[in-house]
């Protein structure tokens, strides 16, 4: 295996600045490698040798003829397959989108090609982000390099497992209700939800555009700060993109220093249906996080118990429509129902979304459509927009006692391929922990913090802070890092 | 579809003897804004097909909307003229139906928070005043277009395939929906007319849309129920969808009377549907059926935030409100001098903007009002056309009558010149030097012709030189005939004096 792909991103980054590595060969090391172990991963749906060969090429150039680069420049980059690249199909891992080379790059795209970050390729995910073990997936599923007969979580499952097999250093995910966070923890690597508004959606392909929001992944807490700073920022083209400067996350994680930070420790995150492996990984890293200084503080957020049910009805609700563009019409899949030589518009429209979607997909766009029916709206949008406001004012609360709030990212480690397919609510509960920081726009990161003693699986510890506090976590999450050193996978676990 | 068999239209004064109309009406503006509502592709009319898209309005997945601050400035102005409530703070919703012109499968409008609401207008009929009071005016995104190939009628039933054209989708609208209108029932055709008429005007006058109805930047659907006389119950409504000339508001209302009557004549029920209206002979048919199943599954736009228009702003809008139009009608008659019956004709031919632009551009006001009642409404009734929308500007109009005030045309070769303007052969001066319809005020030249009158005539002209002044008439005729009109005849009359004298 060669070192280039066993570095972090940071330390990459400086090799590449003296000018003792090129980007020409650091990229073709991540190529190498992807060649070597994507076949027993399909961690990626979609590789650009030529590509991301060329950006690095470029690099070099610039780089020779003495121009000052951004920190990132020449570090190659993993996509997940929900953000529009121009030049590469952008397929959303659905079928219906089979092929699709989109006309324009989102704008965390655009801003990766202006500094300089060469893109491998688009990785694997749940379809339409629409999963938590990435089995969803149109063409198959991403498997874990800890053991690559279990998931690897979702839905940004392709881009953790790239990241964590080393694949590339870095990764975007996208999170609606954990897509980011809770395969970062299955597969042992960091994962960052930003400040809903504080990325650019612009350019992703929507599940639910009140909660969706792309984030960095990483092998370290840097790595996923540098990767931050170089997405975020305000966007004129997304509406819900903050208008303000970007938390300073790369010094904050720098900094890692939780000597009196006031930790909150989230009751109702715990207990029953909580794997004990993951508990006992989890009270270690609260009692380090103790040692080095932090002061632990119990809190409750007893609106967080609904908040998978409201996330089930919300989410859905915004699908139904989100989803309704992909009809044949103008792009993507076009089917023509069987038997019957002249159809409507509608009649393809049925059989293209019948042919192109999945269980999963239809799944919710029809609990959606029932959602926001005349006559159930109130019951189901209206109340679920309430326990939305009641959470928010759980996080208001609670940040009012502490400066960041601290919990397992997952209830479990990674499960085995098929073993919850058959369960869609078992799967839905994964997201317990991840889901309340969506509904309320707040950040998160997931850290590791070990191996679980009864699985020998990757678990991750989750910091949540206040909206626009992103800074936070990243000061928390490198501190935790430096505590509690993330597990090393040797080889992928075939 | 359960239609009814087909029912004899009842005559329209024979319905009122029965029946009271009741009328609803949508109004949908399209803004006159350079960009669409959400993106930054061009508005222009008449556009190659889908050349003004971009992923934002063809809903490419990924895309985002970004609100037109202008439409909604234009919004805010069109609620205040209407005497509306702004609201303080309001959402777009994602209006839910699958068609193929509408590219996210969702229309991004306002559902029950519209950015004004509770208002009204005055508008004016035969002398009378009528209060329409408005609903809600609330902004959406226009849809795209289908045009449907093969087959005899254009509509979708029989065509081989459909064509799709994106410019115009994500234009900004402004929807204006009057609450129940009853009037005194054969008004009732002509307050629709008159009410579209005014909208039409105050847009102009805003300067948010250039409001042509031919063009659909006006576009009208009429509602309309009948009930019993002298009863409070509603009747089923019929919506006669895009209605594309005043002209057309008033015959839609018209028939739909008529045909209403006849199905309650029947015993029968009238049957909630859209239907289409046609301009050649002024009926309409069935649209599709619209039930009360229809669910557009409303829900507040999440990739927008909220409108919330200070109220310093909406005040600072307040103060760029053109003149309300009843104020208007008033200052313009008595600016004009116009009589009460002048003044009624006028706004009852539709014709109160374009007389006080042919004004505005310097011409007296009873030569603008004659040619507009007149020579151009004669053209406008020939041809089916509303004279706004006639293809000859008021500014035009009063070049022509500047020709006149010259004396360099007369009367009777002004109607050849709006001949020429109306065939599209440029301005009043152009047709005028082009189809040579100068008068001849050469001296000279008429001089001669003088003469020449004067001596093929001796017996008149002695009447002349013995003071029969009248006899003068012939020889003027006579030399008109001779320069085949092209003359001013007051200098024809002069010259025939001089040398008689």
């Amino acid at each position: 295996m060669s070192d280039l792909t066993r570095i972090n991103a940071s330390d990459l980054a400086a090799q590449l600045a003296d000018g003792s590595v090129t980007s020409v060969e650091a990229t073709q090391a991540q190529l190498d490698r992807i060649a070597a172990v994507d076949g027993d991963l399909n961690a990626f749906l979609h590789v650009d040798a030529a590509g991301a060969l060329k950006t690095a090429a470029d690099v070099d150039a610039r780089r020779a003829a003495g121009e000052t680069l951004p920190t990132l420049a020449g570090v190659p980059i993993a996509v997940k397959d929900l953000i529009n690249t121009t030049g590469q199909p952008t397929t959303a891992g659905s079928k219906i989108l089979e092929g699709w080379v989109p006309p324009y790059d989102a704008t965390v795209v655009a801003r990766l090609r202006a500094a300089g970050l060469p893109i491998l390729g688009k990785t694997n995910l749940d379809e339409f982000a629409m999963g938590s073990s990435n089995e969803h997936s149109a063409y198959g599923p991403a498997r874990n390099p800890w053991d690559t007969g279990r998931i690897p979580g979702g839905s940004s499952g392709g881009s953790a497992a790239a990241v964590a097999s080393f694949e590339a250093s870095l990764a975007l995910g996208t999170d609606t209700g954990g897509s980011i966070r809770q395969p970062g923890a299955m597969t042992g690597i960091v994962g960052v939800k930003p400040t809903y508004g504080g990325v650019s959606r612009y350019g992703v392909i929507a599940m639910a555009s009140s909660l969706d929001q792309v984030g960095p992944m990483a092998r370290s807490v840097l790595d996923a700060a540098l990767l931050h700073e170089v997405i975020a920022g305000h966007d004129p083209r997304d509406s819900t993109s903050i208008d303000a400067p970007v938390p300073s996350v790369v010094e904050a994680a720098r900094r890692g220093d939780v000597a009196g930070l006031r930790i909150g420790i989230v009751r109702e995150f715990g207990g029953e249906g909580f794997q004990p492996g993951v508990q006992r990984r989890f009270d270690e890293a609260v009692a380090k996080l103790a040692g080095a200084g932090a002061e632990i503080v119990d809190v409750s957020c007893p609106s967080f118990e609904h908040g998978i049910a409201a996330y089930y009805l919300v989410m859905p609700s915004e699908v139904s429509s989100n989803l309704a563009r992909f009809d044949a019409m103008r792009y993507g899949l076009r089917v023509s129902p069987d038997g019957n030589p002249s159809p409507s518009a509608e009649q393809v429209m049925a059989a293209t979304r019948d042919a192109g979607f999945g269980d999963e997909v239809k799944r919710r766009i029809i609990l959606g459509t029932y959602a926001l029916s005349s006559g159930y709206y109130d019951a189901y949008y209206g109340s679920a927009q309430k326990v939305r406001t009641l959470i928010a004012q759980d996080f208001s609360a609670a940040f009012g006692q502490v400066d960041v709030l601290f919990s397992p990212t997952a209830p479990t480690t990674a499960w085995r391929l098929g073993e919850k397919s058959d369960d869609p609510l078992a799967m839905y509960l994964e997201d317990v922990c991840t889901i309340p920081a969506n509904l309320a726009g707040v950040p998160g990161i997931s850290v590791p913090i070990g191996l679980a003693d009864d699985s020998g699986l990757p678990v991750g510890g989750q910091f949540l802070a206040p909206a626009q506090a992103d800074d936070r976590l990243y000061n928390a999450g490198a501190a935790l890092e430096r505590l509690v050193p993330a597990p090393v996978l040797e080889e992928v676990v075939r | 579809m359960t239609t009814a068999a087909k029912t004899p239209l009842v005559p329209f004064d024979e319905a009122l003897t029965r029946y009271e109309p009741v009328m609803g009406l949508e109004v949908h503006v399209e803004l006159g804004t350079n960009t669409k509502m959400f993106c930054g592709c061009a508005t222009e009319f008449g556009a190659e097909p889908n050349t003004q898209v971009c992923p934002v309005c063809l809903g490419l997945p990924g895309a985002l909307p970004v609100v037109n601050a202008k439409a909604v400035e234009s919004a805010i102005r069109i609620g205040l003229a209407l005497n509306c409530e702004i609201a303080e703070w309001c959402r777009f919703a994602r209006k839910n139906y699958f068609y193929p012109d509408q590219p996210k499968n969702f229309q991004t409008s306002q559902y029950d928070e519209p950015i004004a609401f509770d208002g009204y207008t005055d508008v004016e009929v035969d002398g009378e005043v009528y209060r329409i009071e408005i609903e809600r005016a609330h902004m959406e995104e226009d849809t795209g277009k289908s045009l449907h190939v093969g087959g005899a009628t254009g509509r979708i039933h029989g065509a081989d395939h459909s064509l799709l054209d994106y410019n115009r989708a994500g234009i900004p609208l402004i929807e204006i929906v009057t609450r129940t209108i009853e009037v005194p029932g054969g008004k009732a055709p002509l307050v629709a007319r008159a009410y579209v008429n005014q909208l039409r005007d105050l847009m102009v006058a805003l300067g948010v849309s250039d409001a042509r109805m031919d063009q659909g930047s006006l576009r009208a659907d009429v509602n309309l129920s009948l009930k019993p006389v002298g009863s409070s119950t509603l009747g089923t409504r019929s919506e006669t969808k895009n209605v594309n000339s005043f002209r057309s508001v008033e015959r839609a209302v018209r028939y739909e009377v008529g045909r209403h009557a006849g199905i309650l004549d029947a015993g029968q029920n009238v049957v909630q549907e859209t239907r289409h209206f046609h301009e050649s002979d002024g009926t309409t048919s069935p649209g599709r059926e619209k039930s009360d199943a229809e669910d557009y599954r409303y829900f507040p736009e999440p990739d927008l935030a909220p409108v919330a228009p200070s109220r310093a702003w909406v005040d600072e809008l307040r103060g760029t409100l053109p003149e309300p139009p009843s104020e208007r009608r008033k200052r313009l008659q008595a600016e004009w001098d116009f009589s009460d019956l002048d003044m009624r004709d006028t706004i009852g031919a539709g014709a109160l903007e374009l007389v006080a632009t042919t004004v505005a551009a310097g011409a007296a006001p009873q030569a603008a009002r004659k040619w507009w009642l007149g020579e151009l409404a004669r053209r406008s009734n020939d041809t089916g056309v509303d004279l706004a929308d006639l293809p000859i500007t008021p500014e035009q109009v009063a070049g022509i009558q500047a020709l006149i005030d010259a004396g360099r045309i007369n009367d009777k070769l002004a109607r050849d010149v709006f001949d020429g303007v109306l065939a599209g052969e440029g301005s009043p001066e152009e047709v005028v030097a082009v189809r040579g319809l100068e008068v001849v005020s050469d001296d000279g030249a008429l001089g001669d012709a003088v003469d020449r009158a004067i001596e093929a005539n001796p017996d008149v002209a002695d009447k002349i030189r013995d003071g029969k002044l009248q006899a003068a008439g012939a020889l003027i005729g006579a030399v008109m005939k001779e320069m085949r009109g092209q003359a001013d005849a007051g200098r024809v009359r002069e010259l025939i004096l001089e040398k008689l004298s």
